[in-house]
């Protein structure tokens, strides 16, 4: 009995943990070729001065080189204490 | 501001270049000799004992990861071409989110040297492994190649070498580090790369800010004055949007498939650590490409394009003739070794997974079928790195003159085509079995590279012939769901109930880890070795 749930503690450990993972990549995957999409599709949108000095694209290139290390830390807080957390239980 | 006419000693011998290289190769050899001493078995050999702090990790990621290309030819593009260099420092990061949220911990708990371990963890090892091996070592050879040609002639540019002479330092050295030191060595030459180039360039970038009131803006605006408003707009670099797409899915799951990159999560004691230093190293490289963007339009504005491409065409001296610019005759000195150094720690790491693949996965699991003692395996693993090391040496020699820009994104293409699914699939799919696994990674490199000779790349630009067979330069949009997809149907066609049956074991170590990974609550990650995990096999 307590065999088993174990293994559904497990399971659901795991199932959270590609959970957060497809999220966490999905977004990525949207913010960049968002980016990509954005550059090949109109190109003087993203050559538009926002202020002097500044265009759309550099300022979006250089909001998805930020959320690439946002995201990353977002699921290593998550990681770090929820996921941990639950895996230390897990293990006693 | 007029750009001045440069008068640069880029190419005439720098005693200062010369002096902070000695000192890089003194230091680093010293480093080798501590970690000859420290590296007694193959673990040590191969993963550092386990005993590489997160923290460490992500330099030495970092270092592994920033070459020399990127660090010149980012920066050269950007000062030729303005925004589009930045395309590429965007693309060239966006893979490591991914290797941090699907790759980096369940790698750590499950394998111990190679990506091959984590494949064959329940499938049958013999054909696995070859597959794998194939994988790894073509990604090895054409990011050799790219990493050797240049080098030789970045160093003939900026030394004022010869071309071969430049390459055989660059191996000679490299084969030292490996040989030798192993992955301790290596991970600390990484280390001290790392802190080098970000230094350097943060250097370079705060000297140049300091001219426009530290303000990038202000720098942008200069472009602006001096090149037209274009240069903060896409240019020619995008045009076809589905080429677009190619090229980041090549880059965005490349990243998570290339052999010398996985092989570095090895190195430190648990998935916590693993975790943690992707973020580091995130961080680092993301900041890396910002300076590099920053150097770049420093380059435009203080030398002129002009200067720039009289120099060199491909505007690869951008960055070392920008430091000479505002650092004098010693600051060119300082990063030019830099870029040698840089460009010697990532063959090192490159050298050392191909290695690992040739004489863990090759040698001990499908020659001696696992059944070979400690000594032996570490004198075969010497024995490979020497061996890839004389092969880089005459691979740089021999593609001489050649265009190998190509064969970094060819690299990627296979690592996102032959190793990334089948290495997802393991992971997250019961039902996946070794007739699969080997047809995905199989499939996955045959079709990438034989869709990049079919590609413009080879058959307009370098053969010369009036159309290619394929469209696309890059053929990540096409091989790598291809490998999915073989992999899935075989998969289902072939079934192995045996394989099925250790899933649960797999899960469990893939998430839990073994019993000598978990971390003591409170001390995040020991420096002491660690013992690695056994494989079972």
């Amino acid at each position: 009995m307590s065999q088993k749930t174990k293994a559904e503690e497990l399971e659901a450990l795991a199932a959270a943990r590609w959970r957060v993972a497809a999220v966490l990549t999905a977004a990525m995957l949207i913010s960049y070729f968002g980016f990509i999409l954005l550059v090949a599709f109109d190109k003087p949108l993203m050559g538009k001065q926002i202020v002097p000095g500044l265009s759309l694209g550099i300022l979006l290139g250089a909001l998805v080189i930020a959320s690439a290390w946002v995201f990353t830390g977002i699921y290593v807080l998550w990681a770090n204490n929820r996921y941990d957390k639950a895996l230390h239980q897990f293990r006693r | 501001m007029n750009p001045q006419q440069a008068q640069t000693t880029i190419g005439e011998p720098n005693t200062t270049a010369i002096v902070f290289f000695l000192a890089f190769v003194g230091l680093t050899l010293a480093i080798t000799y501590w970690a000859a001493r420290k590296t007694k078995t193959t673990s040590e050999f191969f993963a550092a004992g386990g005993g590489v702090t997160g923290l460490q990790n992500g330099f030495a990621l970092a270092g592994d990861f920033m070459s020399a290309a990127s660090f010149l030819g980012i920066a050269g593009l950007v000062a030729l071409s303005g925004f589009d260099g930045l395309i590429y420092s965007v693309g060239w990061l966006v893979g490591w989110p991914v290797v941090t949220f699907l790759i980096a911990e369940p790698l750590r708990n499950l394998g111990k040297y190679t990506f091959a371990d984590v494949v064959a963890y329940r499938l049958k090892q013999t054909p696995v492994r070859i597959s794998a091996a194939l994988g790894t070592l073509t990604v090895v050879a054409f990011y050799l190649i790219a990493q050797m040609v240049g080098a030789g002639n970045l160093i003939r540019m900026m030394f004022g070498l010869s071309y071969e002479m430049a390459v055989v330092i660059v191996g000679v050295v490299m084969i030292l580090y490996v040989l030798f030191g192993g992955m301790i060595a290596t991970t600390w030459v990484q280390i001290v790369k790392a802190v080098l180039l970000l230094g350097g360039a943060s250097a370079l970038a705060l000297m140049v800010l300091a001219k426009f009131s530290y303000s990038p803006l202000a720098l942008f605006q200069e472009a602006v004055n001096q090149y037209g408003p274009e240069v903060l707009a896409p240019g020619k670099l995008v045009t076809n949007p589905l080429e677009a797409v190619s090229l980041g899915l090549a880059l965005m799951f490349g990243t998570a498939g290339l052999p010398h990159i996985l092989m570095r999560f090895y190195t430190v004691p648990n998935a916590k650590a693993a975790r943690s230093s992707v973020f580091y190293a995130t961080g680092l490289i993301g900041y890396f490409y910002l300076v590099t963007f920053i150097l770049g339009f420093g380059a435009s504005v203080l030398l002129g394009r002009g200067a720039i491409t009289g120099v060199d065409k491909g505007g690869n001296m951008a960055a070392p003739m920008l430091a000479e610019a505002v650092g004098g005759t010693p600051f060119l000195g300082f990063i030019s070794a830099v870029a040698f150094a840089t460009i010697l720690a990532v063959v090192a790491g490159l050298t050392l997974s191909g290695a690992a693949a040739l004489s863990h996965d090759l040698w001990t699991h499908v020659v001696r079928k696992g059944k070979s003692p400690e000594h032996e395996q570490l004198r075969v693993a010497r024995l490979a790195s020497l061996g890839l090391g004389i092969l880089a040496i005459l691979l740089g020699i021999i593609f001489k003159g050649q265009n190998v820009a190509f064969m970094v994104g060819l690299a990627f293409a296979i690592a996102a085509s032959a190793n990334f699914p089948a290495l997802l699939l393991s992971m997250l799919w019961k039902g996946f079995t070794t007739r699969g696994a080997v047809a995905s990674m199989v499939t996955g490199t045959l079709s990438a590279v034989i869709l990049i000779f079919l590609s413009p790349t080879v058959q307009v630009e370098l053969l010369g012939n009036k159309e290619a067979l394929f469209p696309l330069k890059n053929p990540g949009i096409l091989t790598m769901p291809l490998a999915f997809v073989v992999g899935w149907v075989v998969s289902l066609v072939s079934p192995e109930p045996e394989a099925a049956s250790r899933y649960a074991e797999v899960e469990h170590r893939m998430h839990v880890g073994a019993e000598a990974d978990e971390p003591t609550p409170s001390a995040p990650s020991k420096t002491s070795a660690t013992a690695t995990p056994v494989q079972s096999t």
